[in-house]
Order: C-alpha cells, then structure tokens, then sequence
C-alpha cells in the first residue's frame, strides 16, 4: 500500500511546529526599544504596597516627561531569598532580563562576580546628583573590581525596639538605655519574673529566617565583640574569612542564654519561619513583647494604609542602641545593607533604564521614598532636611546610628557563610550543640563555603 | 485447589498470519516522527542538560564560568553528613507515609467500603478523595494548621486532659509522614477498590464454603489476587512520596535543624538558596537513582508467581 502523500506532510508540520516552538522562546527580539522593563520584590503581605504605589508614581512622572516610551513594571512577589533566587535566573539570559532590577546589596559581589550586571560609572560620571550620595553608600554597590554597579535607594539600621507598659511592670526605666550585653540579660530577666506573660526578648535565630538571623542578631553581636574598627568576619588585607574565635562563641554564647533561660519566645516559634511577620504584626503591636532587636524599618508595617495601622507606636514603644559587649568604645553596634537599583548586564535598553534612576532619585522623589519605606536617607541633602528628619518618629534615632554602623562582607561566599551562621546559631537556640561545638562546625564550613580561605584569629 | 484468573487468549498465532501490509522501508517510522522529535527536543534534552550539569560547580551566582568538575559532586554528596541525613529521612519518609501508611491504609478503607452500606461508601469515598484532589501547598498549610503548637492536634489533646506539644518541632518527620498518608491514601483506595470489584464472586463464596476465615481469605485468595495491582501502587505511591516538596516545605521547611529535610528539600537548598546549580543536580540525580532502586524492588515483585 503506497503511503499517503499527506502523511509525509505530518512530520514536516510537527518539525515546523517544533522549530517555531523553539524560536518562539530562543530568538524573539528580546525587549521593545520604547518600554523599560523594571523588576523589584513586591510583598508577601498584600496589604503592603509602599512599593507599589511609589514606583506608580515615577511610571507616571517618568512617561509623562519621555513621550512615546513606557514602563513596565515586572513585580516579584516571594520572601527575600526566593526573590534572589528568581531574579538570578531571570539575569541568567537575555531574553528573560529586565532592564532595571532591584538588588540587594546582601547578593549584589556575588552577582558581579557572574557577570550579570553593568557597570554604571559611565552613567554616574555624567549624573551631577551622584555627589550627594554618602560614602559609605556609595561603596555598598561596588565590585572588587572598583566600579560601581548600583545606586542605593536608601538603607537600614538597627537597635533594640522596647514595650514602655511592659517596662513599667518590670520596673524598669522608660529611658531604657543598655550599656553592655549584661544589660540587656538583666533586663529580659527582669521582665520574666515581673511579667510572665509576655515574651522578654527577641532575636532572630537559624535557619528558617534566614539572613535576618545572621544580620539583626548575630552580626549585631559580633560586631560588638572587638574595638570597633576591625571586621570580625572578613580580612580585607589578607582576602580571607575569619575562623569561629572567641568572639563569634561570645556572641554563640549569648543566643544560647537567651534560649535556654526561656528569655526569649518558645524555641519552637523561634524557628517557624513566619516569626518576622508575628514580632511586627502580633508581639509588638499587642504589648507581649518585651525587647526586640529589629531594624529600622519596622514601622513601614504600622503606617495608615498598610493594613495592620499602629499610629501610636511612637508612645508605645521606646528605642535603645546596642550595645558593645561591655560596653567598650564607641559603645554602640549597627549593621547597614539596604538595596540598589542596578542594570543588568543583559538589558535591553539600559540607557532608558539610567533615565529611570534618575528620575527615582531626585531629591524629591528619594525623599518620598525614604519616608514611605522608612528607609534611612543616603543622599546628605535630603539627610539635612528637617522635613525629612522629623516625618516620622524614630528616623533621628535610626539616622543618627549611621555614625557607628557597619557594612557586611559582602563577597560571592558571603551567602554561603551567613548560611554557616545560621547554623551555628541553630544548634546552639534548639541546645542541640554546645557553644564550642557550633564554633568549630562553623569553621568547618567556612572553609568549605570559601574554598579554605580562613584565617584564626 | 487452584485459583487462576482467566487469562485471556494468546494473540501469538494471529499476528503471524496477518498479511503484510505496505512496504517495511524506512518510511514506516515517518509517522512516528514528530513524537520523537518532541521527545527528544523537550524532554531528552532537558534531561541530557541536567545530566551535564551534574558534573559541573555551576553556581547561580558568584561565579562567571562554570568549570567541568567530574564525579566531584557525587563524592561531596556522600561525605556530606546533610546529605546521608536527608537520605535517610527520605526512606524514613517512603517507607512510613508510601508503604505502610498510604498502601496499608489504602487497602483497608477499599477492603471495608465493599461490605459497607452506599451512603457510608460515598461518604468515606468523598471525604478521603477531597484531601487527594486539594493542592499540595492548601493540604499543607492544612496540615500545619492542625499540628501546630496552637492547632487543633493539640486543642483536641486539651480537651483529652493529654498533654500537648508542636508536634511539628518534636517529631517533625512523622507529622509530614502522617500528612502524606492524609493527602495521599485516596489514590491507594482507588486502585484497591477497583482491584477488590476484579475478583470474581464466586471464588470467595467457594473459599467460604470450603471453611475458609476472614484471615485465611484474605491472605490465599485476595492479595495474590490482586498482586499486580499491589505492585503497581506500590510504585506510583513511592515515585510520588519520593519526589514531594511542597507538603513538606509549607509544614516545616525541612527543619527544625534538618530533621524532616528529605531529599528533594535538601537539593532545593543546596541548588537554589546556596546556589549550587552543579551539587543540587547531582543530588537530583542521586534521588532518581534512589527511585529507580524502589522501582527494580517491585517490578521483580510483580514479575514472582505466588
């Protein structure tokens, strides 16, 4: 039987099928030359939409000011380390890049280091407000290799938030003012004996919330141990990290107490993944919690409009330092990241995507930024203004801790070591390794997180 | 006393006489074309990828070449003590959720829905399918509802005057087994149920004629009965247990410090939060070794004769 003529047209339709199938997702011209495509992480909360509604608004200014080009707006909605995750994979190719990506200065060496963006200095060369940036905020987005790959929109500082009602039952000063880490034990003791029924304190601890336990308590202890004007973690001269010595066990040893003097929540909460969301939206807003060691931008939950409103927080709530160990010089410890907005090495239209920052950080803009976000300001102009400084309760106090803060060592391995940390720091909350025991299994995966780029100390 | 299900008729000798039909050339397999090509393109290519993958240190980040590092990963993998944990808790995992929990429980409900009346059959049938037909993530947060330190495991305890605990802290590794077996055992009491109608009435009427107990029955005339349909839940219910993700990361995200970390959540770590593209592979691969292993097990079972 001869074959029929049409069946040998079957395979020619499925290869045309299949070819266009692939040149569907393999070719495609990419990006539109008119639109920028941003990315940026939106909330996991749905009733937070700080960033929404902020980056509406320059879409807006910036349409209205670039007739014929458009902007589109690409959200991300996951928690911190899945939002990493997914946009390394979308900077992996040129057809899925967008033009303009929100980093964290937490990730952005290691994505230097794979190419994924662009150096901006041609850019920051010709932009006269790049001047106004701080120090200090400049250097967070650059790459070992000197250039800069980010501009920060703001960052972030830390210390210990306080409940005035739960102090005044305890007996303690609504002054509250710790001068060494002693302080704070004392006080958290003080508070379980006189209000049992509260949670004394909270610091974030293991694997389950991630780079918030490494960096709002372990670094901010850490950080404390030495004379302030070292890293603990990481030897910029020699290029190596630094073994598990007597200050990484001091700071173990303080995670261990606040576990097993039941100090701080149930270990158990502790270590449920969704504590950062119970510490701002339930323990602090309804009085059950003593102390917590947070970040500056807790209040951004708290704000009209956000969902869980909390306008009085500013009576209810005071706010402290941390403390050195023993309070030795300077006798305050903070810890600063913040995010950046980068161009990713594949973008399609990068310059349209500069055009963008720019448009963001015009003081005016910045301004509104830092404050919808309670973010701490990096430009000096907008720092200086008094509009700024008393928009909300509690930016004093966080802009003025920028004096003592200190950046993380943020090289490709860092990831890999924050990891260690939080480890470490989960064997000794759940009491299933002594203090030694998490010291040294650190060391062990530092070396192996960094090719055995260790030093002791 | 012999007990043959009726095979049907050898088609042998039909085939063999059946005329040749048009030329055997090469252009007989052209219809068969585009499915192998579409196989090849999306799932042989994929795969072949990932196969490469595994022998590299691909990083998602931190890296901005990928070099060819050999059986490096597979050496890693079987000196790392996360890796031997999650091993184990994977089989732990299979063996009480797939074939004890799952199967076991499979069997009874489907041996104890044909006596039952039809209301109670498809009342049981409902609410056992309905935990089968909710996503995987809803059944988790479920799951981590009733176990959780405040939930409804423990409220029930309470009113028990028991005492209570986060179940999902002290034995996270049988909270998620049970879940499974809760999400899970729907599709085991298909199968058995339509397995169970297949035996022919009158074999078990014999038997109980001949003297034969409930026990005696069930162990001589059912289960070798239904052999090939045990061996084929047994298969899919471990392939499914094996690879699933979801129910665990919602309940416990692998901890607390790794003790309900099985396998695909230990790769999802090592892969997507360290950033080892190249180890997380290579576990991946490990994991479908540890899957094919269980397969071999029962397929030798399905080929034994009783």
């Amino acid at each position: 039987m001869p074959v029929r003529p049409t069946a040998a047209l079957t395979p020619l339709v499925a290869l045309a099928l299949a070819a266009s199938a692939l040149t569907a997702c393999g070719g495609g011209s990419g990006s539109d030359p008119d639109t920028v495509k941003i990315s940026f992480k939106q909330s996991t909360d749905n009733s937070i939409k700080v960033m929404d509604t902020y980056l509406a608004d320059i879409k807006k200014q910036f349409e209205k000011a670039h007739p014929g080009k458009k902007v589109e707006l690409v959200p991300i909605k996951a928690p911190d380390s899945e939002y990493y995750t997914k946009l390394q994979q979308m900077l992996r190719s040129p057809k899925t890049a967008p033009d303009l990506v929100y980093e964290d200065t937490f990730l952005i060496n290691s994505d230097i280091t794979s190419g994924y963006l662009k150096p901006l200095d041609p850019y920051l060369a010709k932009w006269p407000d790049w001047d106004k940036f701080i120090d200090t905020a400049k250097t967070a987005a650059k790459g070992e290799d000197g250039k800069t790959y980010g501009v920060p929109d703001g960052t972030d500082t830390r210390g210990l938030w306080f409940d005035k009602d739960i102090f005044k039952k305890a007996g303690l000063p609504a002054d509250w003012q710790p001068k060494t880490w002693n302080d704070i034990l004392t006080a958290a003791r003080t508070i379980k004996r006189k209000a049992p029924d509260t949670i004394p304190l909270n610091i974030y601890t293991g694997k389950p919330v991630g780079e918030a336990a490494t960096m709002q308590t372990f670094e901010m202890l850490l950080y404390g141990t030495n004379d302030g004007t070292t890293d603990p973690l990481y030897d910029k001269s020699g290029k190596k990290w630094i073994a598990g010595g007597q200050g990484f066990k001091d700071a173990l040893s303080f995670v261990e107490t606040v576990y097993k003097e039941k100090l701080g929540p149930d270990v158990s909460d502790a270590l449920d993944p969704n504590v950062m969301t119970r510490v701002r939206g339930e323990w602090l807003p309804q009085g059950k919690l003593g102390i917590a060691l947070d970040g500056s931008w807790l209040p951004q939950d708290w704000l009209p409009g956000s969902g869980h409103e909390w306008p009085e927080w500013s009576e209810e709530l005071g706010l402290a330092a941390m403390p050195t160990q023993n309070g030795q010089a300077p006798g305050k410890v903070s810890m600063s990241g913040g995010w950046t907005w980068s161009i990713p090495a594949k973008a399609g239209n990068p310059d349209l995507a500069f055009e963008f920052i720019t448009t963001m950080q015009t003081k005016a803009n910045a301004q509104k930024w830092y404050v919808a976000n309670s973010g701490i300001a990096v430009r000096e102009d907008v720092a200086k203004d008094p509009a700024y400084a008393t928009a909300q309760p509690g930016t004093e106090f966080f802009t003025d801790l920028v004096a003592n803060t200190h950046y993380r060592p943020a090289y490709p391995a860092y990831p890999k070591v924050s990891v260690a940390i939080q480890e470490a720091m989960e064997g000794v909350t759940t009491g299933d390794t002594s203090v030694d025991e998490a010291a040294s299994g650190y060391t062990d995966a530092l070396k192996d997180a960094t090719d055995n780029q260790v030093v002791e100390r | 006393m012999t007990t043959t299900a009726p095979h049907p008729q050898p088609t042998k000798s039909l085939r063999d006489t059946r005329p040749a039909r048009g030329p055997r050339g090469p252009l007989r397999v052209l219809p068969l074309t585009p499915a192998i090509v579409l196989l090849l393109l999306f799932l042989a290519g994929p795969i072949a990828y990932c196969v490469y993958i595994a022998f590299t240190d691909l990083q998602l980040t931190g890296q901005a070449q990928e070099t060819f590092v050999g059986l490096d990963n597979f050496t890693r993998a079987f000196g790392d003590e996360a890796f031997l944990n999650a091993v184990w808790l994977t089989l732990v995992f299979t063996v009480l959720s797939s074939l004890i929990g799952q199967n076991t429980l499979g069997l009874a409900l489907a041996a104890l829905m044909q006596r039952a009346s039809k209301p109670v059959r498809t009342l049981t049938g409902g609410i056992v399918v309905t935990a089968w037909v909710l996503p995987e993530v809803v059944a988790g947060f479920l799951l981590y509802a009733f176990f959780r330190r405040e939930g409804t495991l423990n409220a029930i305890l309470d009113w028990l005057h028991l005492p209570s605990q986060n179940w999902l802290f002290t034995l996270p590794i049988l909270a998620v087994s049970f879940a499974n077996v809760w999400r899970g055992t729907a599709f085991s009491m298909l199968v058995y149920s339509a397995a169970l109608n297949e035996i022919p009435q009158e074999i078990t009427e014999a038997a109980e004629v001949d003297g034969a107990g409930g026990w005696r029955r069930l162990w001589h005339i059912t289960l070798p009965m239904i052999r090939r349909s045990i061996g084929t839940n047994l298969m899919l219910n471990t392939l499914q247990t094996l690879s699933v993700f979801g129910l665990i990361w919602v309940m416990t995200r692998g901890g607390p410090g790794g003790k309900s970390q099985t396998l695909p959540l230990f790769m999802y770590e090592q892969a997507f939060q360290n950033s080892l593209i190249g180890y997380g592979t290579a576990v991946a691969l490990l994991l479908l070794l540890v899957g094919s292993l269980f397969s071999l097990v029962y397929l030798r079972l399905l080929r034994t004769e009783v």
